[in-house]
């Protein structure tokens, strides 16, 4: 192995200095100059369940509104703003940023075997500019000013004649924070993934998690410019008078569907792959065996991330897209089926030849299966153009996409929380109340959602603030919003269970579930360094198919930030890398940036008097540090030891 | 008894899951008729495929379920994983295989509904508006142009030609018992073609989201024979009767000289603008506000008065006439046959 090359430095590994080097910085602006993976990961994670939670309100308050026809508790102007704000929050504000940043944030460098995210600061500037762009459109609701054209804010009824005022330019410039938040977190896993796994940790041998992070992090890379192109130009049509959007000067209102939806339904991929992720996760270590067709499931979810760029227009077939080409964005949208499948039959393969312990975690597994194989099939009926012109835009499409989303992201993530908040707070969850969450949770989502297909079918529009009694759409209505209420009632012993266990509830341990990678082979929860010895890999499951003496990395300073950086393809030790440390210019750096952005919104002025205070932070944060020797220089100095 | 009563009472509630005129599974002509075909037959295989695949589950559960409380240690299962990969090939081959039978039932129904030939059909052009229909039947002789809002007449069994288009945002037209929707776009102008097979009033809505009042955005298509058709287009040609009474003389008055005909036409009178619905055949009109209210003497006066309360945001202004205007004017409106 060309392991043997790599670096053995003066045995002083001790945990003192790691702690020193590594450990976060005190006081109140310590909390700010923070940019540890796993603290920034946390904060994703907390700070998107917030905003899930208010988005969650914001859903009880429609079912409220509408659980009786001509209801008058809300009227169309505040439940407009609802459900944008609503829809824009639960995807721009949770479900991305939990999934794909918050796991991703946390898990990903614990399971790589390395002690920091790759470009932590930029990790930590993605956090704070993604709080401003959340906050950004939730004041704009509280000041009555709340975006109200919809999540997906179509011109021309969000442009500037239709919507006049602030309201859509919040929501675009909204889109502008969370987006750029992604996409520096897209960098820093992807470069993660790359260059800072644990030697042994071949392409080949990567867990199924770091894959689908891998391949998520190139989606949001190639994605989410196309909705930020796409914002920008209606902010410009918007604030500069541009005509993009204007078709009484040459503009076109069906660009913006393409553009939108370009980015839109990779987008629901970039949501559902993060939680296909935790099940392929979790699968194999409830079934206590290596996962089923390790091969399958790696080609589909590279399958999936291409084709899920080629089937954007499924959502525009009622524009009048000729027959010719809507079918082959039927064709294309039936093919996604296909990967997809191949990972359900791989889990059902990994249960069947495994031994099912059905923890708490797994429960959540099957809610997904349950829900998301529901989800999917109705997806199979949407793809169908004609069908599509039935459904297309009723509460059916409304059942569909809670399915797919609630199923395919809302069930892994409750999955994913019980299985890795032990690992966060060193606490075990407790098993009864998690149970209670469950089924009060799962009965109440299918009342819900599974009476909106009747709904659909018999003709009920979405977005609609009321609906005539003579339709009689009331009884079901009043079915769906009293699910509304279970749902909200398990979300409530869901935290009291999360409060509860944090501070009294059973320690976890290093490694509760007897699991398979890394992020077990720290304690719980993790040190700033996260590992005291820096591990090497002799399997897909570090941990079950390590060697009896499995050897460790020796030689990385720990007098210095500084992790291992291995090759791509077989994560060989190239060099060190001394990573950044602590610092208070991402913050800064954040809160000008946002200062710029929101000026914008007021005047175009302010993105170039804005960029000055942009440039001075930027200064501060790349200013150099003088720091021992390059780390480059000291690459191979040492030997593995074996 | 009470439990043959609770079953009568849930196959009741069930039973009413699929009803109501506003429905896509009764179709009341060729196009519908042919995808609620479609919608059923790729229903029953995806049915059958969630029962397959939740069994599949249930299976692999029952036979290797632990109850163990301490974490089992890790096991390989060699020749389950040979037989697995048999099982799971044939698996997506089956997948494959009905993925492309659903394909090809989708693209064969979608050239049945969209091929469609007719010589010298009716044709409508439908404008959406915030928040009616404005419905235009072109001739090519101006005089011989129907307009109308909101209620559709067309002939039964006969294919009809909709031209789409938008004055202001996206709108979608959408009557589900005749055919699916299609969305107005501005800039775009695009044609379909309804069809009913029956006589009969069937409702449609907007089904794209259009601003504050997209919730009461409905219209109605009235299918009646070809001599009923031809009988209302001809009664839709003429201007408005002149007013017989002083009272409706005096309520023309009040629709002349007040804001109304900022935005309202009745033919063959001075108002003319086309901003709102075309009143020349008013009371001929089954309901009001794109099917928010019925055409009554009621609540056509409500709506006067106090249009922004019945549809907050709509583009209405409230008009506050004294008593004796506001009644002159409705009995004047009512006679707009």
């Amino acid at each position: 192995m060309a392991i043997s090359e790599a670096i053995v430095l003066p045995q002083e590994t001790s945990e003192a200095r790691l702690e020193r080097t590594w450990g976060r910085p005190r006081g109140f602006w310590g909390w700010f100059m923070n940019v540890h993976h796993t603290a920034i990961g946390v904060r994703f994670m907390v700070t998107s369940f917030i905003f899930f939670l208010l988005g969650g309100v914001l859903a009880a308050m429609m079912r409220f509104q509408l659980s009786r026809p001509e209801n008058n508790a809300i009227g169309p102007d505040l439940y407009n703003q609802i459900f944008t704000v609503h829809g824009s929050t639960m995807i721009f504000l949770f479900a991305v940023p939990m999934m794909f940043q918050g796991f991703g944030v946390y898990v990903v460098p614990l399971i790589c075997g390395t002690r920091n995210i790759a470009f932590p600061r930029l990790n930590a500037f993605s956090y704070y500019i993604y709080v401003v762009g959340g906050l950004l459109l939730w004041v704009g609701l509280f000041l009555k000013t709340g975006a109200d054209a919809g999540w997906f804010s179509y011109v021309p009824l969000s442009g500037p004649e239709f919507t006049p005022g602030k309201r859509s330019d919040f929501w675009a410039q909204m889109i502008t924070f969370t987006e750029v938040s992604a996409l520096g977190v897209a960098i820093c896993l992807a470069t993660t993934i790359l260059r800072q796994r644990a030697p042994g940790m071949t392409l080949n041998r990567m867990p199924v998690i770091l894959w689908e992070k891998l391949v998520i992090s190139f989606m949001v890379i190639f994605a989410m410019p196309a909705v930020m192109v796409v914002s920008s130009m209606l902010l410009m049509d918007r604030t500069v008078n541009t005509q993009f959007f204007n078709p009484a000067n040459g503009g076109d209102v069906l660009l913006y569907q393409h553009l939108f939806w370009f980015f839109g339904h990779p987008e629901v991929y970039i949501i559902f792959l993060p939680g296909a992720t935790i099940v392929s996760t979790l699968v194999p270590v409830f079934s206590r065996r290596h996962i089923f067709g390790y091969t399958a499931i790696i080609t589909s979810v590279v399958a999936t991330g291409f084709l899920g760029f080629g089937v954007w227009v499924h959502h525009m077939f009622a524009t009048g897209i000729p027959q010719m080409s809507a079918s082959f964005f039927t064709a294309a949208t039936l093919m996604i089926v296909i990967p997809t499948a191949v990972q359900f039959y791989c889990w059902i393969a990994t249960i069947w030849n495994g031994r099912l312990q059905l923890k708490l975690p797994m429960l959540w597994v099957f809610g997904f299966f349950f829900v998301f194989l529901i989800g999917g099939l109705s997806g199979v009926m949407l793809a169908s153009v004609p069908v599509d012109w039935q459904v297309h835009d009723t509460f059916f499409v409304v059942a569909h996409f809670h399915y797919v989303l609630i199923g395919g992201a809302l069930f892994p993530m409750f999955a994913g929380l019980y299985y890795w908040i032990p690992k966060m707070t060193g606490r075990m969850m407790n098993d009864l109340l998690g149970k209670i969450h469950f089924w009060l949770f799962f009965i109440g989502f299918n009342l819900t959602f599974f009476t909106m297909h009747f709904l659909g079918l018999r003709g009920m529009p979405r977005r609609v603030y009321t609906y005539p009694a003579e339709m009689d759409w009331g009884g079901l209505n009043m079915l769906a919003s009293i699910g509304a209420i279970f749902m909200t009632a398990g979300l409530l012993v869901f935290m009291v269970n999360f409060f509860q266990s944090k501070a009294t509830g059973k320690l976890a341990g290093r490694d509760p579930w007897k699991a398979g990678t890394l992020d077990w082979a720290v304690p719980s929860p993790p040190p700033a360094y996260n590992f005291l010895e820096l591990p090497t890999v002799n399997g897909r499951e570090a941990l079950w198919d390590a060697a009896p003496n499995q050897p460790i990395v020796t030689g990385v300073r720990d007098d210095i930030p500084e992790v291992l950086i291995t090759n791509s393809l077989d994560s060989e030790p190239q060099h060190k890398e001394e990573l950044p440390g602590a610092s208070i210019w991402p913050f800064l750096t954040s809160i000008t940036v946002s200062i710029a952005f929101i000026w914008s919104i007021f005047s175009p002025w302010g993105i170039a008097y804005g960029a000055i205070p942009v440039v001075v932070t930027l200064i501060g944060w790349l200013w150099p540090r003088g720091h021992s020797p390059s780390p480059r220089q000291s690459v191979l100095e040492g030997k593995w030891t074996r | 008894m009470i439990a043959a009563s609770n079953s009568v009472r849930v196959a009741a509630i069930l039973a009413s899951f699929f009803q109501g005129e506003h429905n896509s599974l009764h179709p009341a002509g060729p196009f519908s008729t042919n995808i609620e075909w479609l919608y059923w037959a790729i229903f029953w295989i995806v049915f059958v495929a969630f029962v397959l695949t939740i069994l599949a589950f249930a299976r692999a559960s029952a036979k290797t379920y632990s109850r163990s409380e301490e974490m089992l240690p890790i096991m390989k299962n060699e020749e389950g994983d040979r037989k697995a990969k048999w099982a799971v090939g044939t698996a997506i081959t089956i997948t494959l295989l009905t993925l492309f039978a659903v394909l090809f039932m989708s693209v064969i129904t979608g050239k049945k509904v969209e091929g469609m030939s007719s010589s010298n059909p009716v044709t409508i052009q439908i404008t959406g508006h915030q928040w009616w229909w404005e419905v235009t039947y072109p001739n090519p002789q101006a005089d011989q142009t129907v307009i109308t809002a909101n209620e559709i007449h067309i002939p039964v069994g006969k294919p009809v030609v909709i031209l789409t288009s938008s004055a202001d945002v996206i709108h979608s037209f959408w009557a589900p018992s005749v055919h699916g929707k299609r969305d107005l776009i501005p800039g775009y102008s695009s044609a379909f073609w309804i069809q009913a097979d029956q006589p009969g009033t069937y409702p449609g809505r907007c089904a794209e989201f259009c601003g504050l009042q997209h919730a009461h955005m409905g219209f109605s298509i009235i299918a009646e024979d070809e001599a009923t058709f031809e009988a209302w287009e001809q009664q839709q040609l003429q201007p408005a009767s002149d007013p017989q009474s002083a009272e409706t003389q005096h309520g023309r008055e009040v629709f002349l000289t007040h804001t109304c005909v900022m935005c309202h036409t009745i033919r063959g009178t001075d108002a003319g603008s086309r901003v709102g619905p075309d009143l020349t055949h008013l009371a001929s009109r089954k309901m009001i506000a794109a099917e928010t209210l019925p055409n009554t003497t009621g609540a056509l006066a409500g709506w006067i008065v106090d249009p922004q309360g019945i549809k907050p945001g709509n583009k209405m202004t409230p008009n506050p006439l004294a008593a004796d205007d506001l009644n002159a004017l409705v009995t004047y409106l009512r006679t707009l046959q």
